[in-house]
């Protein structure tokens, strides 16, 4: 076997960040938390280090390390999104976490690996890659949702979700075996050749997807597999919600397509049915138990799943449009509820969380700019134009339309009908409530902005959504 | 004219007005005056739409087409015919009557209750302009949210559940609107609806989509059985938003079936028009006893609504039993053109009657602050002005001859005698029902022994008031005595609407 050199360039933008871990962990390591400032100018710095060699990257892409690794136009997008994520996640929670005190060195190397982590699973083109990546953001995850230790429901949270992660990670790590048991292949090219080409015993290869399916089911939350979602979006601090929710919704998309559509492409119909269900199910439990929320934070995790649903139902379309539609959605996706967590942070100071429903009172009064931000996340999570989540389920359902599954259309936007309900009482409490207490805004003005600039996004997004379109049609075509 | 981007102006204009609005948060004077220049600018440029529209042809007019989302073949595709253009300038009449009617009446946060009202005017232009049918759901939808807000805000004791009702209803409608629209996308492979008027369908997938636009303008219009949100919509809402509802959110409806559910699947809507027919008598019949019973008076007017829409609904779809009853005559008769020419006249005249009575309810809500029928009594005696514009709003709400609200009844009326006598002699006892709720309540409100002190101490009109309430008089005189000029501008559209419907799509 002649030894190939590596083509390091198509993984320099995770060696950069490797490498800036290493000196951020040093940096705290000698520092403490005395120079908590510098560790944030620095963990920024790194991320957009990494966005921009990601960026200036763009382009050119290929198979390194021995086909485990892949630079795609795919990847290049998801670790753009992954970056510029991470960065507003680091700006929205700096006040929240100072006020709190935990704004500490832990938080920022926990938020740099776990993203190392994710851009890895980005690229993977290997089951032992995708594993690993997978891992390496989980376990941060799992750290940074318990790091509030003297809280009871953090640390409550944070083991539920240790141990649910660490099993739906056995459930994927079993699939992964079967199916190179069937096929002997690890490489996701490599599987889909073997499918494709060799007389595979089918039974056993579909129980291989089974596990898959529950494992990346997992990792997305969605029904039946969404137990731990609720609890460790109410659990756990919300800037570190706010982390949980955003940056690895997207990393787990890439899971997705990796795993079902590159390398189990050919197996559609047998995986189709399993997303049917678990899309129709995350629809209908996540919209219907979410009116039953008085808590944002938790009605916010059922309306996650409720859009994972939507999410899934883009792939099980199998169609390019559909993928492109999922990664529409996705990205949207990242974008409001960055949004809508952010306007949590906004709102608590010291002592005061503001993640019930009802500390939204009178907003619309108080600070009308704010409500009227919130009011527009709101509907743009209900789907309504012209704002980007409209959009965004309009491609999905167009993807399923197309593909004649009228059914499940009917189901999920019937459902998007209820969902709209209980986004409307957040505006309802915001705008027609009358002022009890006055919500005070201690944030800074710079998060303020970023935080208008993020919902302006959505807004025009609504507007102009040709670009992203074609963007996420590119890349699948 | 092609050059000069018309349609786009009329609708982004109120938008960026209102939008402007909001920045002037407390002073009110000047939001107020803003927004009453933007309204009436929006109208007189409205007018440019009939003065340059050219009545011979059926063809969209003013139209402007780029490409908006390529990927999926989305485009920012406007145009007017014979249809869209009237019911535009009611729009922008509305909205400027709007804008005065709430000149004092809203105090509390004023420049955002008329930045609301711009951008709702926007969005509904958008909706009567979109000749794409993704721009149109988005005009459609988009529109829920000022009109969600004006009630919820500034609405009365019961808002928050009106509003949200409203929104639902609606909301659930239009969701099968959407899925139609994307599956007759993927029959015809673009978003165009000109395009979707050629789309063939075989008759079981236009029983479906039929069903789907059914669903989605029902609510809108709102037909029996599923009108129960705008009563509660009607009186929860501030004048404005009853106005704005009733003149011309329930049009929306009515013209979502003139531009979808008729051209785009004539079989199903003739395989159904059963239905529709059946609905609509409901209507005018059985609503306008329940609009008799009412004790509250803007109930009363929202009832009467539903039941002056059950005449729009009526009159589109009794045409299919016209055509079959002329089978032997090949071609287009009277009767069809009477049928669809007396809905929209039905519609533009009960945009303008709708918004006279509920302005009307709003210049005594205003005074005494309550609605109900009974705590008023001899009015007349002190607020006589007021009382002699009621009361011909009033005669024209029932249909009086010479009024416009007898013009679009007695075509509809006339139609269906060719349809069927029984449709007509159930829609004629409308003329006697209308009458009656109508009088009725006008004996009890203004006539009599003057009822209390509040009622002996009552202001008459002022002059903002009287202007509202007395051009909107003469509107209503004006097509009650000589509906040309609207009818006129309709012939061509309606005539291609007939060809488009009686040939089958099979």
């Amino acid at each position: 076997m002649a030894f190939e050199v590596p083509n390091m360039l198509f993984a320099l933008p995770e060696m950069l960040l490797l490498a800036m871990c290493c000196i951020v962990l040093l940096v705290v390591a000698f520092t403490g938390n005395r120079q908590i400032n510098l560790v944030h100018a620095l963990s920024q710095l790194s991320l957009l280090i990494t966005f921009m060699t990601v960026f200036w990257m763009m382009g050119e892409g290929g198979l390194t390390f021995s086909e485990t690794y892949i630079k795609d136009p795919l990847s290049d997008v998801l670790k753009l999104a992954i970056c510029l994520v991470n960065m507003l996640v680091l700006s929205y929670s700096y006040r929240y976490l100072q006020v709190r005190k935990l704004l500490q060195g832990e938080f920022y190397v926990l938020v740099l690996f776990s993203t190392l982590g994710m851009l890895v699973m980005v690229s993977a083109h290997n089951f032992l890659t995708l594993y690993l990546g997978l891992e390496l953001m989980s376990l941060c995850l799992y750290a940074l949702v318990a790091m509030h230790r003297d809280s009871f429901t953090a640390t409550e949270a944070g083991m539920k979700y240790f141990i649910l992660g660490a099993l739906a990670s056995g459930m994927l790590l079993y699939g992964m075996s079967i199916i190179y048991g069937v096929t002997g292949e690890l490489g996701i090219e490599a599987i889909a050749t073997a499918i494709a080409n060799e007389e595979l015993n089918q039974t056993v290869l579909s129980l291989g997807i089974v596990f898959l399916v529950i494992g990346i089911g997992f990792k997305f939350g969605a029904v039946p597999f969404h137990m731990w979602l609720p609890d460790v979006y109410q659990g756990a601090p919300t800037a570190i919600t706010l982390f949980v929710a955003s940056a690895p919704k997207i990393a787990a998309f890439a899971l997705l397509i990796r795993i079902l559509t590159e390398g189990m492409g050919d197996m559609l119909s047998v995986w189709r049915d399993m997303l049917i269900m678990l899309a129709v199910l995350s629809i209908v439990v996540g919209n219907l138990l979410a009116i039953a929320q008085t808590n944002l934070k938790r009605m916010l995790a059922y309306s996650t799943i409720s859009h994972v649903g939507f999410l899934l139902l883009g792939v099980l379309a199998g169609s390019q449009a559909g993928f492109a539609a999922a990664l529409f959605y996705t990205l949207v996706y990242a974008l409001m509820t960055l949004g809508s967590f952010g306007m949590i942070l906004l709102l608590s100071r010291e002592g005061f969380e503001a993640e019930e429903i009802e500390d939204f009172k009178g907003l619309g009064q108080r600070h009308p700019w704010h409500a009227l931000m919130m009011l527009l996340l709101m509907f743009s999570m209900a789907g309504i134009p012209p704002l980007a989540g409209f959009y965004a389920k309009l491609s999905v359902i167009k993807a399923v339309v197309d593909v004649n599954l009228l059914a499940v259309a009917i189901v999920a936007v019937v459902m998007s009908v209820i969902g709209a309900y209980y986004y409307l009482r957040v505006v309802k409490v915001m705008f027609f409530d009358t002022l009890t207490e006055q919500p005070r805004i201690e944030a800074s003005t710079s998060m303020q902005y970023l935080l208008s600039g993020n919902v302006l996004a959505a807004l025009f997004l609504g507007l102009f959504p040709g670009a992203l379109f074609a963007l996420c049609a590119r890349i699948f075509s | 004219m092609m050059d000069f981007p018309l349609l786009s102006i009329l609708i982004l204009l109120p938008i960026i007005g209102g939008g402007l609005l909001l920045l002037c948060k407390q002073n009110h004077l000047l939001a107020r005056q803003l927004a009453l220049i933007v309204s009436v600018v929006t109208m007189l440029l409205s007018f440019l739409l009939y003065i340059g529209f050219d009545s011979t042809t059926h063809q969209m007019q003013f139209v402007e087409r780029l490409s908006w989302i390529a990927t999926f073949n989305i485009e920012y595709y406007l145009g007017v015919d014979g249809f869209s253009m009237p019911l535009m300038i009611l729009t922008t009449i509305s909205t400027v009557l709007v804008v005065i009617a709430g000149w004092q009446v809203i105090q509390d946060r004023a420049a955002q209750y008329m930045a609301a009202f711009l951008i709702m005017e926007g969005l509904m232009l958008g909706v009567f302009a979109a000749l794409d049918a993704i721009l149109f759901y988005l005009f459609f939808e988009a529109m829920l949210i000022p009109l969600f807000l004006v009630i919820g805000i500034w609405g009365g004791p019961n808002r928050v559940y009106a509003t949200i009702k409203f929104f639902l209803y609606t909301f659930f409608g239009s969701v099968f609107l959407l899925i139609a629209l994307l599956y007759l996308q993927f029959q015809a492979g673009s978003f165009s609806i000109l395009d979707f008027h050629d789309v063939s369908l075989t008759l079981t997938q236009q029983i479906w989509i039929f069903l789907a636009f059914l669903i989605a303008f029902a609510v809108k219009i709102p037909m029996w059985p599923v009108h129960t949100w705008l009563p509660d919509a009607h009186v929860e809402a501030p004048t404005g938003g009853s106005v704005i509802l009733a003149a011309i959110t329930l049009k929306i409806g009515g013209y979502g079936l003139l531009r979808f559910a008729l051209p785009i699947t004539p079989d199903a809507s003739m395989t159904l028009d059963w239905l529709v027919i059946g609905l609509s008598l409901i209507a005018i019949v059985y609503i306008g006893f329940v609009a008799l019973a009412q004790s509250d008076l803007k109930k009363l007017i929202a009832y009467s609504s539903i039941a002056h829409m059950g005449f729009v609904t009526l009159g589109l779809f009794i045409v299919f039993r016209i055509t079959a009853n002329e089978a032997i005559t090949i071609g287009i008769g009277n009767g069809q053109v009477l049928a669809i020419e007396g809905a929209m006249v039905q519609m533009i005249s009960h945009g303008f009657i709708a918004a006279a009575m509920f302005l009307s309810v709003g210049v005594l809500y205003d005074r005494m602050h309550t609605r109900e029928i009974s705590a008023y009594g001899g009015v007349a005696n002190s607020m006589p002005k007021f009382t002699a514009l009621a009361v011909f709003f009033a005669m024209a709400n029932a249909g009086l001859p010479g009024t416009s609200g007898f013009v679009g009844e007695f075509m509809v009326i006339l139609a269906a005698f060719q349809a069927n006598f029984w449709y007509a002699f159930l829609a004629a006892t409308t003329l006697i029902l209308g009458a009656a709720y109508t009088l009725w309540m006008v004996k009890r409100v203004f006539f009599g022994e003057i009822a209390n002190d509040e009622v002996a101490k009552l202001q008459d009109i002022n002059s903002r008031e009287m202007l509202l309430l007395a051009s909107l008089a003469v509107i209503v005189l004006v097509i009650g005595i000589w509906p040309d000029p609207l009818l006129n501008v309709m012939h061509a559209s309606v005539d291609n609407l007939l060809l488009q419907i009686t040939q089958s799509k099979l």
